[in-house]
Parts: C-alpha cells; structure tokens; sequence
C-alpha cells in the first residue's frame, strides 16, 4: 500500500497494511539541512525539502508543510520571534484593545509572504509525492487564533464580557481560516489539520465550546473544501467526542492525559483516533521506552482501522533525537502489521 | 459557620456561575460574624482547592480556575486591602514567566495565591538573567516560575545554576504545561519542586512556612 492507501483504509475504518503513523516533524527539518530555524523556515523549498528528507529517513505516512503556529497571526501583520531551539512564539498581541477588533479585517492570502511560502512548499511537495503521501495542511481555529491575536486573559475576558465583539472577531477569523485551508487544498495539500487548542475541555467547559468553538468550528469546517481532522494540541477531548462527531471531520487528536482505548470506543467508528504519544516524554525517552510506548499505542487503538499513531500535541520538540524517531518508525513496522498480533 | 458546607457549596457554585455579587454577599455575611482572615481561610482557600482538584481530574476547565480565582482575588482585596495587617505573614515571593510569552499559567496562579491572603511580588516576563538578578536584588525566598513552551522548561535549570553559583537560596517552584506532560522534567531542571495548579503552590508555601517556623 502507498501511505495514502494506508491512511484511507484506516479513515475508512478498516485495517489496512500497518498501522499508519504521523511523525508531525516540523523544525527537525533545519536539523536535515544544517541550517538554524529561522533561516530553515525562511524559504518554502527549505521546508519542502527538509519534509522529503524525514519522510525518506523515517518513512511515516504523511508530508507536514506546517511552519510554526504563529505564522497566521504574523500574516494579519504580527511579530514572529524565533528561538534557536524551539518553535518561534507571537510577540506581542496585534490587539491590544477589543476597541480595535470592530475596525479590522482579515488579510488576504495572495501576496501575504509569509503564507505564500507555505503555499510554495506544498506545490513542491504535491509535485515530488504524487498522490501517494497524504499532505496535511493546518489552520488554526478561528475560535483558538486569538489567544496569539490578544492573549489568552484578554480573549477570556472578550468571551465572556463582550459577546457581540467576540462574534465579529469570529466572523473575520473564519473568512481567513476558510480561505487560508482552501488556498492549501488548491497548492496540492490532501487533508487539512484544525488546530482548535482552545475548544478542549482542559481549556473551557462543554456548555461554553456548545455555545461557541464548536458553531466556529462547524461553519468553519463547511466550507473547507477537503477533508479535515481537529485536534485540540494535548487537551483533553473525551467528554465532547459526540459533539466533534457532529462536526463532519474525519479525525480526532487525542491528549496523552486520556486513556487511547476510553477514547477509541467513545469515537465508536465515527472519527479516526491521531495520536497520542508523549511528546514531552519523548525528549527524554530511552529507545526501550520508546518501544514501549508505541507497542502500548498499537495495543490500545489499532484493532479494525480506524486510527493513525502520531505525537499527542501536534507537533514533536525539536529535543526529540533521531535514534528515539527511528526506533518509533521501527517499532511500527515491526509491531504494527495487521492483523496486530 | 456552623452551615460551612452549604455555604462552600453556593459559593463554588455563585463562582463559576460568574456571580460575583453573589459570592460578595456570602463572604460579607460570615465575615460579620467571624472575621476576615477566618472566612478567606474556611471558605475562599477551600473552594478554589475544590475547583482546582476538578481540573486535575478533568471535570473543570482552565478558564473556570481563571474566572473564579480572578473573582476571589478581587474579592479578598477588598476584604484585606494590600496593606492590611490581617494579611499573612510569610516567606518573601515572587512569580515569573521565564522566557515565555503565555502568561495566564501564571495569572492564575497568582490569583489563587493573593486569595488565600498572602502577598506575591508579579514579575510578568523575565530572561534568565532578568530574573536571577530580580530574585536576588528583592531577597526572594520563594520564586514560582511558569512556562507554557518547552524549550523555556528547559531553560529553568540555568536560573537555578545561576543561584546556586551566587549561593542563593530561593526555593525554585516550577509549573506549566510541559510539567504536567512530564512529571520527572522538575527534576531534570533542577527546581526545588513542582506544582500542578495552585493548590499545590499553596501546600508548598505552607510547608516551607512550616520550616521556618520549626
């Protein structure tokens, strides 16, 4: 099977070859280049590049053009500030006072360079993986894009004290997420990744996601032209499972704070279960732990399809070694062969 | 209190319906009859222990601890105005993002810990160097260090290294998410010890007062 053959059979929820797996590498790609990590996600090709490399020392199941999560508020003209060993964080907030939000409007994605550079990596990517390696664009939820827009008190505060001025924040962000994830499906991404951190239930209650992140994210998710999964970067989701059912996505990235096999079941063949190896753990993990942790993956989840093994926050630390990445990318092919034994 | 169940009870319950007046009113009712120390201590400090617990275990979220710590804040301000000699006596503390630009970790922690009536200097973000400088200059004796980012996990173990060379002896506290994620990384970097919500950076404060007290 190619890996998109792999992954749509286990979409499909049937057991297809191996279990499928996502190294969601990001800046170990500048590791592959001998560049640091500002000037690794400077140029699309880089990231390209750096993408077909991993894949071909790893050989995981999918290409991951995802920069660095603060790019999306680095195009509505924010500050980037990049660090030598870690993703680069938001400067300071573009808002800094709600006053601002009912006077702006979201950027457009022509022209906007630091997006362009992601759109010409994916073209790269579609062109050298054909249509045999699923390509996985992200966006971020246009519910959970504020906390880098005005800070996560502030945002707080928006939610719950100025409901007609969170609903217009809303509105211009869901213009931008729609038209940044269909601008990736037309480059050549295959699927796109909804990065809703703010709509777990580690971040609000149920009753809150109801009335808010979860209309965001169905008006949302309507209207992006390919198929999506939502993952919620280590929160925990087990409560809201028959609520992200409703949402019409494919996926669901599940926390390590839950238990893979609780979660499965509750996602009861609705949703394909993404994860959730410890990615903080994995930095200072033995290849024996390793092994472990991703037999112990396999063993909760794999039965029937149905689930993709990756990191459980979307995202794996630059601290992770390659020989702790090979021995994940061994162990699955050892262990991971269906029927799991 | 002789009802001091059913008053916790409504007020965890007026707190995370957002009902601040309402939570007013049952502190100002109990604080007529017993003071302002004893109503924090048996009613404010255990509510948000309750709420906090909830989080750990999954069944409250992270923006309920926030809006009911910054409720209580408020509320305990008023009570026990910043120079009021009711406020407890204590270590000399200090809390800090390190590198990080995620600050509501640390909000919430030092709400919770202004609640429970104690005084905490809030250094917003600092460098490592910025901070080894603040603690030693101020005379810190707790410092409580919140990080969201790995990579500023990580740097945590060159502030401690730092005080060490100085012959510094703050208690280094540490918490955040990439703690939560990895329970042995507190040590990895050195601190002191580690704290999961403000509970556990309330039980920690008391058990240092403990030892200075011994």
């Amino acid at each position: 099977m190619t890996p998109l053959e792999r992954v749509l059979t286990t979409l499909g929820h049937k057991e297809p070859d191996r279990v499928p797996f996502f190294l969601l590498l990001t800046m170990h790609g500048a590791k592959e280049l001998g560049m640091t990590i500002k000037e690794y996600f400077s140029d699309g090709k880089n990231v390209a590049e750096g993408q077909l490399r991993m894949r071909a020392k790893y050989g995981h199941d999918c290409l991951f053009p995802f920069f660095y999560a603060p790019i999306e508020v680095e195009a509505w003209g924010g500050e980037v500030i990049f660090n030598e060993n870690g993703p680069p964080n938001s400067g300071a907030p573009i808002i800094q006072n709600p006053k601002q939000i009912l006077n702006m409007n979201a950027p457009t994605i022509e022209g906007n360079d630091c997006l362009e550079k992601v759109l010409e990596c994916i073209r790269i990517l579609k062109e050298e993986a054909k249509d045999e390696v699923p390509i996985i664009g992200v966006v971020m939820s246009p519910f959970s894009l504020p906390v880098m827009q005005m800070g996560f008190e502030a945002y707080l505060k928006l939610i719950y004290e100025k409901p007609e001025v969170f609903e217009y924040l809303m509105k211009i962000n869901e213009e931008f997420a729609v038209s940044w994830a269909n601008k990736q499906i037309d480059a050549g991404a295959t699927a796109i990744t909804y990065f809703d951190p703010i709509s777990s239930i580690s971040m609000v209650p149920r009753e809150l996601f109801l009335k808010t992140g979860f209309w965001v994210a169905k008006r949302t998710l309507a209207r992006i032209k390919g198929p999506t999964g939502v993952h919620f970067a280590s929160g925990r989701c087990l409560p809201i499972i028959d609520d992200v059912a409703r949402l019409g996505t494919s996926i669901i990235g599940t926390s390590v704070l839950e238990d893979l096999a609780e979660v499965k079941s509750k996602c009861n063949r609705r949703l394909t279960v993404l994860g959730n190896l410890n990615g903080i753990e994995m930095c200072r993990w033995t290849k024996k732990e390793a092994k472990e942790a991703v037999k112990n993956a396999i063993d909760k989840a794999a039965s029937g399809g149905g689930f993709i093994l990756a990191d459980n926050h979307g995202e794996i630390p630059f601290q992770v070694s390659e020989e702790i990445l090979i021995t994940i990318a061994k162990t699955v092919n050892k262990y991971g062969q269906y029927p799991i034994k | 209190m002789d009802n001091i169940k059913q008053v916790l009870i409504q007020f965890e319950e007026a707190l995370l319906n957002l009902d601040k007046i309402g939570a007013r009113s049952l502190l100002l009712a109990n604080e007529d009859k017993n003071g302002s120390a004893e109503v924090i201590n048996k009613i404010v400090v255990p509510a948000l222990k309750h709420i906090g617990d909830a989080w750990q275990n999954g069944s409250l979220a992270l923006s309920q601890i926030y809006m009911s710590g910054k409720i209580c804040e408020q509320l305990v301000d008023e009570l026990l105005p910043a120079a009021s000699n009711q406020r407890r006596s204590q270590p000399k503390m200090a809390i800090a993002v390190l590198n990080d630009y995620h600050f509501l970790g640390k909000r919430i922690i030092y709400s919770q810990i202004r609640s429970a009536g104690f005084e905490v200097i809030d250094y917003g973000r600092k460098t490592v160097d910025e901070l080894v400088e603040a603690v030693c200059r101020d005379e810190i004796e707790i410092i409580f260090i919140s990080t969201l980012m790995y990579p500023s996990a990580l740097d945590i173990e060159q502030v401690v290294e730092k005080l060490e060379k100085l012959a510094n002896k703050v208690k280094v506290i540490v918490g955040g998410a990439p703690f939560n994620m990895d329970e042995k990384l507190w040590q990895q970097v050195g601190a002191y010890a580690m704290g999961v919500d403000g509970n556990e950076a309330l039980g920690w404060i008391d058990k240092l007062m403990e030892g200075k007290n011994e």
